[in-house]
């Protein structure tokens, strides 16, 4: 068993157990942290630092799906800080590539427009890159269009530990940063993908889905792959 | 996919005796995922870079995904993909160096061999990098030729110093 302790969030005094992130705390604890690039069941990676939270006695923000809680841990999760913080992040993810939500598939069905609302995102204060990205239709049946990827990597993730096909994984850094299929193959020429789908289930935006969906009419069911997730019981 | 130099079961080691070398730190490794950078490293120092046909292969050895080898590869600034030239040629371009004239060095190696940062002459004699800061910078302008560093660099210098 492992060892209970005491934490407190936001000021209230919670009892749990070690080994858990601070994320699941607040979710058994119905506290509402926003996230990105989690999804229940994946390995978290702490990609998109939305989730990022105060601890006192560090001075740097910690993120909530990738810290484990320790006794005594006095957390702060939605300071004015880390509001604003929030805000700036989702910004930059509108910043980096395109985003425009009348043109796209998943227009009224993303995570990042919901974000967006969540987040009290006004307008972007940053220059826009206005990077051109490729739009990989190769596949018979789905498209990679990598102008709507946010790099969350929930992708590359469900594709290795759910799927066991790793064909998605990440190539060079910082905003030149891509998903790449095998050796930076067209999709379709993938040696690994079993065309299964999973990976557009989990994309929160309109970067991954399939051949003949309609303009904002975009149908993904990210319940699917937790609830095989749970039953296959990976974790 | 084709394998001209190496196939899964340990590559063309006569038509290639490099590949000897590679399976060997493969073999010291116990063929271990884990082991990818260092066998990676190895390829390169032989290479100069890093062949796809070479990538494959290792790739199979260590039995890892394809795209994790990639992502690793594009991620590190020390691994190459594409040939870098018998000779290399780095001029820093940091602040200081900049300042000093790393231009006109740069527009120097242009007008003589013709190639661009990022680029490799024509008989693969010499390749053209660039860095930000060798951390050298009282010898502004600052230029790595092959394992020499030369520093207060004049442009007119260049022809000399990269005739092998
Ligand atoms: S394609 Fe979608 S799931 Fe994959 S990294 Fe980009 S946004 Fe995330
Ligand atoms: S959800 Fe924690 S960093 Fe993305
Ligand atoms: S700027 Fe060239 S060595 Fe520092």
């Amino acid at each position: 068993m492992p060892d209970k302790i005491t934490i407190s969030i936001n000021g209230t005094e919670i009892k749990t157990e070690e080994g858990k992130s601070i994320l699941s705390v607040c979710k058994e604890n119905d506290i509402h942290i926003p996230v990105m690039c989690h999804f229940p069941g994946l390995t978290d990676v702490g990609a998109c630092r939305l989730c990022l939270c105060e601890v006192k006695g560090y001075n740097k923000l910690l993120p909530a799906c990738t810290t484990l809680v320790a006794e005594n841990m006095e957390i702060q999760t939605h300071t004015e800080k880390l509001k604003e913080y929030r805000r700036v992040i989702v910004e930059m993810f509108f910043s980096e590539r395109n985003h425009m939500c009348s043109i796209c598939v998943a227009n009224t069905n993303c995570e990042l427009q919901d974000m967006a609302t969540e987040v009290g995102m006004q307008h972007v204060r940053f220059p826009f890159l206005n990077q051109e990205c490729a739009v990989d239709a190769s596949h018979p049946k789905y498209v990679i269009d990598h102008n709507r990827c946010i790099m969350c990597t929930r992708c590359v993730r469900v594709c290795s530990e759910v799927e066991g096909a790793h064909n998605w994984d990440v190539k060079n850094r910082g905003y030149n940063a891509r998903v790449i299929s095998d050796f930076d193959q067209p999709w379709g020429e993938s040696e690994t993908c079993t065309s299964c789908g999973k990976c557009l289930n989990v994309c929160p935006t309109g970067a991954l889905w399939a051949k003949g969906s309609v303009q904002g009419k975009l149908d993904k069911f990210p319940e699917k792959i937790t609830d095989l997730i749970e039953k296959r019981g990976i974790h | 996919m084709t394998q001209a130099v190496a196939d899964k079961k340990g590559g063309d080691v006569k038509a290639d005796p490099r590949l000897k070398l590679i399976n060997a730190a493969i073999k010291k490794n116990k063929s271990q995922p884990d082991a990818l950078i260092q066998v990676l490293h190895v390829a390169q120092n032989m290479y100069g870079y890093l062949p796809m046909d070479v990538v494959r292969h290792i790739t199979h050895a260590l039995r890892l995904p394809p795209s994790r080898v990639y992502g690793v590869i594009t991620f590190y600034h020390f691994f190459n993909l594409n040939k870098q030239g018998d000779h290399t040629c780095m001029v820093c371009t940091g602040t200081a160096c900049y300042v000093k004239g790393a231009q006109a060095v740069l527009d120097a190696i242009a007008d003589r061999f013709g190639i661009r940062p990022g680029e490799v002459t024509a008989d693969e004699s010499l390749g053209l990098q660039t860095a930000r800061c060798l951390g050298a910078c009282g010898l502004a302008p600052a230029v790595v030729i092959d394992d020499r560093v030369l520093g207060k660099v004049a442009p007119e210098q260049m022809e000399k110093e990269l005739t092998f």
